[in-house]
């Protein structure tokens, strides 16, 4: 397993000059570095007064579905009653790690944000939802902010159990609220109807820390990097061929080619995680990180993880790999995603070995093929992403779905190259 | 039998129609939940039928009240339908059967509300059928003496019968049921099993598929 | 006003019910499970449609307002 490191793109001078890196500091910091680098935290005195420079900043969601941040922040501040607010660290994705090294290096600034989110929609209740295993520094930043009073109110841990849907936000719900994390039907939206019923605020916590730093520095600053539709900076995981694995963070719109290799010794980039989509290369070598950029080939920036699959591992194999566990990470709820995970993921493997049936890759690609038949029919969107990524990997990967038709294989090296978790979840247990 | 009149005859009669109609309502209502079907009949019609005849039921069991009521030759007050143990005459058979009533009035009462109301609680309320049925049962048996004798008490226990084995039925579904977690697991291996012993690289015929479409839809969740 | 139909997927068991009164919106996929046209009811079927809805024997089926 390779440990993520918190490092610079090449052309570190140019980066620097566009005022990155934002959040992430060389080492991890305690509560004094970050009072030091930032100051207190700069409380507005009341309800909502965040709000209009969140969206005046464009900040959206860094969990994987950015969504306007300041219209969740609306929705939540305009209901009465009770609120909470859940800062979400699950970090459900096996490929991800920013979120773990942002809450490593800077928790305090999720915490700040975490605080201001309170305030600004006027919750009285604040949660941090944490991927399982998680480390102490967390912990000891909590305790020294409450020994300083720095928080309105204290924030309550719930762990999340090392499931691909934990971190779903009627999951994440449904976990803190001490059942087992799956996902519920919506309507109504947590953000209407929450933890206890009320209204809920479910931000990533890369999306609070980016929030603390606009409530110092404004939404002009926050602008500074990024496009203007897609403004920022955001954290990315990055997997070379050689194996390893980095956490950049890096500007909306930066092209891909300075994060990730694309010479060749790279066979295909795998952008968005395992909800992603699959690029082909050379024609994918110019795109960009920003939607309008990535739509052209299906992607989308998703939580950014992106992957350059090396050339002598088979994308096709890895494909089938990461299928089998979306499969066995399925709620098992609804029919559509029950029935029809778990026989695209046997028909990808059977693609995959040497020699298939025709029928199966007929299968297959119906079942993948329609937005109404797998995809669209679950409760949450589990269904909808691995179809996505099953999708672009038979376009991508389609001559080697022939060349393994004749037994053959174009790669040379057979051991797997994309992190996945041991084990599938087999009782009620796996999922508290 | 003197002093018996057309009243006393009605609700005896209505009251026998009422069990047999209440029998078919609870065997209806398994069937709807192990999604059966009657030979012949769209699906809809097994829903529509329990639905029904549980309101003709009802019908039956408030015909069945009145002409008892109305019938001079034993006193028992209206309210003694809904009330248990409010008549003077046959005091703890006659309270069985407005228990059983008012549990019916609930099951009723909370389904057309069903929209409106936790899933729980209306399914909590619901399975107090599997409740309902045997108070009826011993209400019918305790306050009539035509039941307890001759072909009417082997309709009865007939009754009975078929209703044991459509609940030892129900059960024994349940007991097959994959749980939730387990589920995934239980579908790949249903896919494996289906699919192994396929003939490789030539599109299975058309009869096959559809063999298999039918197999599949033994679909797990259910 | 614009109603649209929706499926509750985890209530779902595929009773199959719905289809069969809603066949012109409503069809029935190689599992058993309602695929549901995601369009505006028609006038013309909105008493079909509230049929269904009230048919369903685990309220799986729901009207929406748009």
């Amino acid at each position: 397993m390779t440990t993520a490191v918190n490092e610079s793109a090449p052309g570190g001078a140019a980066r620097q000059a566009a005022g990155l890196p934002r959040l992430l500091p060389a080492s991890p910091e305690d509560l004094r570095g970050h009072l030091a680098r930032y100051g207190a935290t700069p409380y507005r005195g009341r309800a909502g007064a965040l709000i209009a420079d969140i969206e005046a900043s464009g900040l959206t969601g860094r969990g994987g579905a950015a969504f306007p941040v300041y219209r969740k922040l609306a929705v939540v501040a305009q209901a009465r009653g009770r609120k909470v607010v859940v800062a979400n660290g699950s970090e459900s994705e096996p490929a991800s790690r920013k979120d773990e090294l942002l809450l490593r290096l800077a928790p305090n600034l999720v915490l700040d944000g975490l605080q201001l989110a309170a305030e600004a929609v006027g919750a009285t209740e604040a949660h941090l939802y944490l991927h399982y295993g998680s480390t102490p520094e967390i912990l000891r930043a909590l305790a020294e902010r409450a020994s300083r009073g720095l928080d309105g109110f204290g924030v309550t841990i719930t762990q999340a159990p090392p499931r691909f849907l934990a971190g779903q936000e009627t999951a994440l719900v449904n976990r803190i609220g001490g059942g087992p994390a799956l996902p519920t039907f919506q309507p109504p939206r947590v953000s209407e109807r929450g933890l206890g019923g009320a209204p809920t605020l479910v931000q990533n916590v890369e999306t609070l820390a980016h929030l603390a730093l606009i409530a110092r520095y404004g939404p002009r600053w926050f602008r500074a990097v990024g496009t203007d539709a897609e403004p920022g900076s955001m954290l990315t995981t990055v997997y070379w061929p050689d194996g390893k694995c980095r956490v950049v963070e890096t500007e909306i719109g930066a092209p891909l080619r300075a994060l990730l290799s694309s010479g060749a010794e790279t066979r295909a980039w795998l952008v968005g995680g395992y909800h992603g989509t699959w690029l082909p290369l050379p024609e994918a070598a110019d795109v960009t990180l920003d939607h309008d950029s990535l739509k052209r080939f299906g992607a989308a920036v998703g939580a950014g993880v992106l992957v350059a699959l090396p050339a002598d591992r088979c994308g096709l194999t890895e494909a089938a790999r990461v299928t089998g566990y979306l499969a066995a990470e399925s709620a098992g709820q609804c029919g559509p995603c029950l029935n029809g995970l778990p026989r695209i993921a046997a028909g990808l493997a059977e693609l995959a070995g040497p020699g298939h049936r025709k029928q199966t890759r007929a299968d297959v690609e119906r079942w993948v093929g329609s937005q109404n038949l797998v995809a669209g029919r679950g409760a949450c969107n589990h269904p909808d992403g691995t179809v996505r990524f099953v999708r672009s990997a038979l376009t991508v990967f389609a001559p080697e779905i022939s060349l393994h038709a004749r037994g053959q294989c174009s790669a040379t090296n057979r051991r797997p190259f994309l992190p996945l978790p041991d084990g599938m979840p087999t009782s009620e247990d796996d999922w508290t | 039998m003197s002093g018996t009149t057309a009243f006393w005859y009605a609700s005896r009669a209505t009251g026998i129609v009422a069990l047999l109609l209440l029998t078919a309502v609870l065997v209806l209502g398994i069937l709807v939940n192990r999604q059966g079907r009657l030979p012949g009949l769209p699906r809809f019609a097994v829903t529509s039928l329990h639905r029904n005849l549980s309101l003709l039921a009802v019908a039956f069991i408030a015909m069945h009240v009145f002409t008892a009521v109305l019938d001079t030759y034993v006193s028992i007050p209206l309210i003694s339908g809904v009330v248990p143990f409010a008549s003077g005459y046959e005091r703890l058979w006659l309270g069985l059967g407005a228990i059983s009533l008012d549990m019916m009035i609930a099951m009723i009462v909370t389904s057309l509300l069903r929209g409106r109301m936790n899933r729980i609680l209306w399914r909590a309320i619901h399975l107090l059928a599997y409740l309902s049925w045997p108070v009826a049962f011993a209400h019918s048996i305790g306050s009539s003496k035509d039941l307890q004798q001759g072909w009417m008490l082997d309709m009865a226990v007939g009754c009975a019968l078929i209703l044991v084995a459509a609940i030892v039925w129900r059960l024994a579904h349940a007991a097959r049921q994959v749980p939730r977690a387990g589920r995934v697991a239980a579908v790949f291996a249903q896919h494996s099993a289906a699919t192994s012993g396929a003939t490789t690289s030539r599109a299975t015929s058309s009869a096959n598929a559809s063999k298999q479409t039918r197999r599949t839809r033994e679909t797990v969740k259910r | 006003m614009a109603e649209t139909l929706r499926v509750n997927p985890i209530d779902c068991t595929g009773h199959g019910v719905c289809a069969e009164l809603l066949p012109e919106l409503i069809s029935v996929d190689e599992w058993g499970y309602p695929i549901v046209d995601r369009r505006p009811v028609p006038p013309a079927l909105d008493r079909e449609a509230r049929r269904a809805v009230a048919a369903c024997p685990v309220l799986a089926l729901k009207l929406m307002r748009n």
